[in-house]
């Protein structure tokens, strides 16, 4: 991220050396109220960015009699509300289906991104390579509808199958786009002796392209795996079957529709309050979100970017 | 668009600057000179051609295509199980629109099921339920374009008038972060804050006012639909415009400093017209979906408002198609949409580039 932002320069004003160690001397100091302005505007919209997080999760550990007291922060704190979910075996299960179409999907739509961008590299000397290009390019432009895709879908006998879930997005035209325009972006030198030495494609692909790219591959990976883990609607309209929902279905059906919560509890204990329950799914739900983001965020600002310019 | 090609081709190893210029759509070949034509500088030699050089060559020397194809069979392997993938799921179900103008049943199939020409089309038009759906999904969008767009925008003049780059930085992350949850995360998180049993209902109570809830509400749903699109969003939508505006070159400032403009007139006569093709840009893009609004974020929150506030085009097509087994209306009101929509594009690009920007494609 640092290198996208100003870089600081080195006039330095007289007077603010200390607290303002980079201002420029042209730009002169803000009047105070207009500084204190953004000191507030700023300060409002960190709040307003963290508090439901916060609250959320602190609500999530909140004991019984915090979570009836209600208040803008709860005061004493317990486990039971995870304890009743992980035992209870909706939540479980919903985590695991979850984690499975992440990883195998991510996986899969890695190798059909990559292989097609390779394929896509050289217009020039490949006939119709060019012609397929424009054909996936067009893609972004239009979409073909809900009842297309969900007919196609069923016609195919993928309802109720978790590969409903992976084929139909397996490859973004997008990150195809920024892959593809990684690759070109290494030296053709290097491609070009490899295929003077004999080298087949497969080679030159797994054993050159790929290795060289692993920035852009990470962040398409990212990309990927947040689609697939936030993945709501194509769950909801393909599979029927409960038992195959994965996270995101069976956090709307219990916390934002708010089905009756027995089924997620685990059975043999005391349930806790039904707004701590919900908590608990909810943050379980985003903490693989979260354990993604300090990544996601330094490579994803570079990947918008990388496809931007290209877009 | 040329948004800092500079910044980014720098993050690539070999930052090659022959590729950074290459557009997508009829863009040139980011291929060295001396293999162009296929003649005799092209790699493929060892691999193909071989002993018949002549042969499979045309008048002018040139490998002719077949030769070439021959040559390049084993990149055809790495192009066909995309492009398969491109036919099956992009292109056939742009096909399978026809259902748009069938009575179509399941039970028929495609294949058998009656034609009925243009009537689906005049059904929804007559349908109130799709006019409606139809002025919600205008009236939010254009109160997305009025005051979710420029948000980001604002933010990132804000975020850039900061001097130290570590507040900057830690604001960035928080703003972002809203970005990588899903729509049900949001949507739940906002119902546990917001909704009845959640702390600003208790705030409201606290001062006399009982049974406050912002998520339930139809008569506010809009100004909530687009708050929630800004408090998701604002963020990611600033990097974009951020990258922009770090490409400004400093000593326009300083210049426009020196000529006595004070920083509220930096900011309009140097950073916004910096900013004009990136927003320009955006805006196509926003104008092309101006059709689609947040799909999920609105079927999500439906049941709680009700379908007189909450309807839109996509959430109509799913509910009397995939719900209600109205399956040549709703296709019909699909059709519809997506035309519109890629109408709107190329003639929102059109327009862009008769402004003089370089437009998206």
């Amino acid at each position: 991220m640092a290198a996208l932002l100003p870089t600081a320069t080195p006039t330095r004003g007289p007077q603010d050396r200390r607290r303002y160690p980079s201002r420029p001397v042209w730009m002169g100091v803000p009047s105070k109220p207009i500084q204190a302005a953004k000191v507030v505007t700023i300060a409002f919209i960190v709040l307003v960015m963290l508090y439901p997080f916060v609250y959320v999760i602190a609500m999530s550990f909140a004991s019984r009699e915090a979570a009836a007291s209600g208040g803008l922060f709860p005061t004493s704190f317990s486990l039971d509300a995870y304890r009743s979910i992980l035992g209870g075996d909706v939540v479980t299960r919903a985590m695991l289906v979850s984690i499975g179409i992440t990883a195998v999907g991510t996986t899969l739509s890695m190798i059909f991104t990559t292989t097609l961008a390779y394929g896509l590299m050289r217009t020039r000397d490949v006939p119709g390579a060019k012609f397929v290009l424009v054909l996936v390019l067009c893609t972004m432009l239009f979409g073909a509808g809900i009842i297309p895709n969900y007919l196609l879908v069923r016609s195919l006998g993928m309802l109720d199958s978790y590969w409903s879930l992976i084929i139909p997005g397996l490859i973004s035209a997008f990150n195809m786009v920024v892959v593809r325009n990684f690759f070109m972006g290494l030296p053709s030198e290097l491609l070009e002796s490899a295929r003077l030495d004999g080298a087949s494609d497969l080679r030159i692909f797994t054993q050159i392209v790929l290795p060289l790219s692993k920035a852009v591959l990470a962040v398409i990976a990212l990309f990927y795996a947040v689609g697939y883990w936030n993945a709501f609607f194509n769950a909801m309209i393909y599979l029927n079957d409960t038992t195959k929902w994965p996270i995101q279905v069976v956090l709307n059906q219990y916390v934002v529709q708010g089905s009756a919560l027995t089924s997620i509890q685990a059975p043999d204990q005391p349930p806790p309050p039904g707004q701590t329950l919900q908590m608990a799914v909810i943050v379980v739900a985003t903490i693989p979100i979260l354990l993604l983001y300090p990544f996601a965020q330094r490579y994803f600002t570079k990947g918008v970017l990388t496809g931007a310019i290209k877009g | 668009m040329a948004v800092n090609a500079r910044t980014s081709a720098s993050d690539r190893p070999g930052g090659v600057v022959e590729t950074a210029g290459a557009g997508v759509l009829g863009g040139k070949d980011a291929r060295p000179a001396g293999s162009t034509g296929g003649r005799d500088g092209n790699p493929g030699g060892p691999r193909g051609g071989g002993p018949g050089r002549a042969r499979g060559r045309d008048a002018r020397g040139r490998a002719t295509t077949w030769t070439r194809m021959k040559r390049e069979r084993a990149t055809y392997l790495f192009i066909v199980p995309g492009l398969l993938f491109f036919l099956i799921f992009a292109y056939l179900p742009l096909a399978g629109n026809v259902v748009a103008f069938q009575d179509y049943s399941p039970y028929w199939g495609i294949g058998g099921s009656e034609w009925v020409g243009l009537e689906n089309f005049a059904a929804m038009f007559n349908d109130p339920q799709f006019m409606r759906a139809l002025t919600n999904t205008l009236v939010i969008s254009f109160l997305q374009i009025v005051f979710a767009f420029p948000a980001p925008i604002l933010l990132a003049l804000l975020l850039n008038s900061l001097i130290s780059e570590r507040i900057k930085r830690v604001v960035q992350s928080i703003v972002y972060l809203p970005h990588f949850i899903s729509w049900v995360i949001v949507i739940a998180i906002w119902q546990q804050v917001l909704g009845g049993a959640g702390p600003v209902a208790e705030l409201f109570s606290a001062i006399g006012i009982d049974g406050v809830n912002i998520m339930s509400d139809p008569d506010t749903f809009k100004a909530l639909v687009v708050s929630q699109v800004i408090w998701k969003d604002i963020g990611w939508g600033t990097i974009i415009f951020f990258a922009a505006i770090t490409s400004i070159p400093n000593e326009l400032y300083e210049a426009a400093a020196v000529d006595g403009a004070g920083s509220m007139r930096r900011t309009w006569h140097v950073t916004l017209p910096g900013l004009v093709p990136v927003i320009t840009l955006l805006l196509i893009l926003t104008i092309g979906n101006v059709l689609t609004v947040g799909f999920e974020q609105l079927l999500l929150q439906q049941p709680a408002v009700g379908s007189a506030a909450a309807e839109v085009l996509d959430t109509f097509v799913y509910y009397r198609g995939i719900a209600g087994g109205d399956w040549g209306l709703s296709t019909a009101a699909g059709l519809f949409k997506g035309v519109i929509g890629t109408i709107l594009v190329i003639a929102a690009n059109k327009f862009a580039k008769r402004l003089g920007t370089e437009g998206l494609f």
